[in-house]
């Protein structure tokens, strides 16, 4: 049979949710088509419901994910690399089409996009070097402070850039030890769907990272509401949805990172501050007892 | 109070402190009056005597002050920062030279003991000045990259439990990065502030890089709802933090916030009991409990619950009460008639839903507002003062068996921001410290404060950090 009579296997996307790929439990789905107009997939559109089912597998998750070492998440980050690498060719298929990009812009929005987990992946075991320490107390005290993870994070994943922006919101979430609640773009969900499947495959436990296809609006509004959601990235969120939703997270004090002039470009130099949004510093103070006038005092 | 021994009075002299009838708001290097001419009364809550009259500011006097920190902020922020670190030192420097004074007027004001304004409060204050000083021309090798700017200006209000050095911890490290503020003192505490803007004409520092608007909430919500301010600190309640989180919510205003707790005591079985009760007792009864990090909640190991409790209430029976000038006084006023009625009703409801409520025999002035120590036993986690910021010297007791229960009951709370650890064992302290949600955890110590140690809330108690490199972070464009 030649090449062009072959009828295609059209695939299912589905959510990735504590580690399984469920539908939407409303049963709706949506119509996704590439930038030219044409028919791509329908994916779930997801409800309130499935955004507080990945809450809770986010929640779940956290105690495991943010107690494993930094040596080993940053493994974990590296092994999606490797298993991204190998699937270049799809993702690269996936965002030109959803993002109009001709074949070769597509790839290497994938390459950076690769490098970018191989970034983060390095960082685990580094930040807590770079953004904590010893503190020079005026008195006989062990001082330190260590970032920890803030907890689950519900992230708007950009709108425009499908994949490479997607990695570059979720990575640094997972990087530092939160678990992640994604909304991926409205428009172009596909690639992040897709991600879902490298991510299963990676090493990294159900429930780190959670994708949510639907839309922006109803999805935020109760992950920003959610008691149990710790911090609000809205890099996908337009102003007007960013600020209602910005809030919503100010009942329970969410940490949130609005939307800002970097996430125009994600090929540039990602920095740190997408790392140190959702860390906490602890600080623990201890006696180290001192010598007195009489002797020892340890 | 019932002593152990008799102590004749020893009263640290008023002399030392000159307070002025009535004082102005401070815009742009001068004293003023508020624009619609409203006063209020401050008095010192020890004796309810009236200390003086102070400028109630209102929005009209937001926008003047505003004016003037946008006006300032143009040089002050272009001064090399070698020259805003001797402004700096220089303040620190004349903090220290009026640390006596400036800690007899706090006790008068905010009707805390003396000893902790004049060992604890004003060092602190000075400190905090004094190193932030040393960041201003240093800021390129802070981790932040090359050349960190400043975000403009700073709106800042602050509560009445430690007034003038939350102050210094909001002042500091705004002007050290080349910020210029306004800054609004609680009600009820208004005077160091006002001391302060004094400091501030002696230190030489320009106008408007510093403006004080004394008054009620209703300024504070025109100030961090004003338009022209770019940064917003805020020390106090979990309400109000949450109500400024929406004001600034999609604008640009940078938010740091310093909030509530419930903080969690945790004594193990091996802990030394006498250094333990001395733990507890400085970590709920300083400055009579009106502290965000108290330990407001004690977590006793159910073997040594009976020994502990007997020892810690045989140490608050030698506690005294009374005078705060006096220098053996260890708890003083509560801060207004407000929160004492706040702290009655809360410790009245306690007695209600069921805990067991015990103080020392102790006899409360007649004038003034005061609260006995108060110890809740019985405590459930489902009891009001056991979730609730109470804010005032009670203690609610809670036991545990295991260090995972330990973690658990300390962990349940909406709060995060202290606990304490006591243990012998090592391991077991950095593990229990190492599960608490907290962003300050003091192991085998409590109540410890240094500027170069970051302080500050998970959770609702809060976000941002005061002090330390980290405290940088809060004033930078990063």
């Amino acid at each position: 049979m030649s090449e062009s009579s072959r009828l295609s296997v059209l695939k299912t996307y589905k959510l990735y949710v504590g580690g399984k790929f469920p539908r939407s439990e409303s049963g709706r789905v949506y119509e996704v088509t590439d930038h030219k107009g044409t028919w791509l997939a329908n994916v779930p559109l997801s409800s309130r419901k499935d955004a507080r089912d990945a809450v809770v597998a986010a929640r779940k998750a956290f105690g495991g994910w943010s107690g494993a070492t930094a040596y080993n998440r940053g493994q974990v980050l590296y092994r999606v690399a490797e298993m991204l690498e190998g699937r270049r060719n799809q993702f690269a298929h996936e965002v030109a089409h959803a993002e109009g990009l001709s074949k070769s812009a597509a790839a290497a929005q994938v390459e950076a996009a690769v490098d970018r987990w191989v970034w983060y992946a390095g960082w685990t075991d580094k930040i807590g070097q770079v953004v904590g320490g010893g503190n020079p107390v005026a008195g006989p005290f062990f001082n330190l402070s260590t970032p920890e993870p803030t907890g689950v994070v519900a992230i708007v994943a950009p709108q425009e850039s499908s994949f490479l922006g997607l990695v570059s919101v979720i990575a640094p979430v997972i990087a530092t030890g939160n678990t992640a609640v994604v909304i991926a773009s409205e428009r172009s969900p596909l690639p992040a769907l897709a991600l879902g499947e490298v991510l299963a495959t990676s090493d990294l436990p159900g429930g780190v990272v959670n994708v949510l296809s639907g839309k922006a609006a109803e999805l935020g509004a109760p992950l920003a509401a959610h008691q149990d959601v710790n911090a609000l990235d809205l890099t996908g969120a337009g102003p007007e949805l960013a600020k209602e939703l910005e809030i919503a997270a100010a009942d329970n004090l969410k940490r949130v990172l609005r939307p800002g002039p970097a996430d125009a470009d994600f090929t540039a130099d990602p920095g740190t501050h997408r790392l140190t949004a959702f860390l906490e510093t602890k600080t623990v103070w201890h006696p180290t007892g001192s010598l007195g006038a009489s002797g020892t005092a340890y | 109070m019932a002593s152990a021994f008799e102590y004749a009075p020893a009263p640290e002299s008023r002399a030392v402190v000159d307070i002025k009838p009535s004082y102005g708001l401070f815009i742009d290097g001068e004293f003023t009056d508020a624009a619609d001419g409203q006063v209020f009364k401050t008095v010192s809550p020890s004796t309810e005597e009236v200390l003086s009259e102070v400028a109630r500011a209102g929005a009209e006097d937001v926008d003047r002050a505003v004016a003037a920190a946008r006006k300032a902020f143009e040089k002050w922020s272009a001064l090399p920062g070698a020259e805003r670190a001797k402004y700096l030192f220089r303040i620190a420097r004349l903090v220290q030279e009026r640390s006596r004074e400036l800690a007899v007027l706090e006790t008068l004001d905010n009707g805390k003991p003396i000893k902790e304004t004049r060992d604890v409060d004003l060092p602190l204050v000075a400190a905090h000045f004094f190193y932030y000083a040393g960041w201003a021309d240093k800021l390129d090798h802070a981790g932040y990259g090359a050349n960190p700017r400043p975000l403009g200006v700073a709106g800042q209000v602050i509560p009445w439990n430690f007034p003038l050095l939350m102050l210094a911890w909001k002042i500091a490290p705004a002007l050290a990065t080349g910020n210029t503020v306004v800054l609004k003192p609680a009600e009820t505490t208004p005077l160091s502030a006002l001391f302060f803007a004094d400091i501030c004409r002696q230190a030489g520092l320009p106008k408007g890089v510093v403006n004080i608007l004394p008054g009620y909430g209703d300024v504070g919500a025109a100030l961090v709802g004003h338009e022209g301010i770019d940064k917003v600190a805020f020390t106090g309640s979990t309400a109000v933090g949450k109500e400024i989180a929406r004001t600034v919510a999609g604008t640009r205003k940078k938010l740091t916030l310093e909030l509530g707790g419930k903080g969690a005591n945790i004594v193990f079985d091996d802990a030394p009991i006498d250094q333990a009760v001395e733990g507890i007792v400085s970590g709920i009864f300083f400055n009579q409990g009106q502290v965000c990090c108290a330990g407001s909640r004690l977590l006793v190991q159910e073997s040594i619950q009976d020994e502990l409790l007997d020892a810690l209430k045989r140490r608050l029976t030698t506690l005294r009460l009374g005078d705060p000038l006096d220098k053996n006084t260890d708890i003083g006023a509560i801060n207004s008639a407000e929160q004492l009625a706040r702290i009655t009703a809360l410790a009245d409801t306690g007695e209600a839903e069921g805990a067991e409520r015990w103080s020392p025999a102790c006899e409360l002035p007649s004038a003034g507002y005061w609260f006995a120590p108060t110890l809740f036993t019985n405590v459930t986690q489902a009891h009001t003062v056991a979730r609730d910021e109470i804010f005032g010297p009670v203690l609610s007791v809670l036991s545990f068996r295991t260090p995972d229960e330990a973690v658990a009951k300390a962990n349940n709370s909406q709060y995060g921001l202290s606990a304490g650890i006591w243990t012998e064992k090592g391991s077991r302290m950095l593990a229990v410290a190492n599960k608490l949600r907290a962003g300050v955890v003091w192991a085998n110590t409590f109540n410890k404060f240094d500027p170069t140690s970051p302080f500050g809330g998970y959770k609702e108690s809060g976000f941002g950090r005061e002090g330390g490199r980290h405290g940088l972070e809060a004033y930078l464009d990063v």
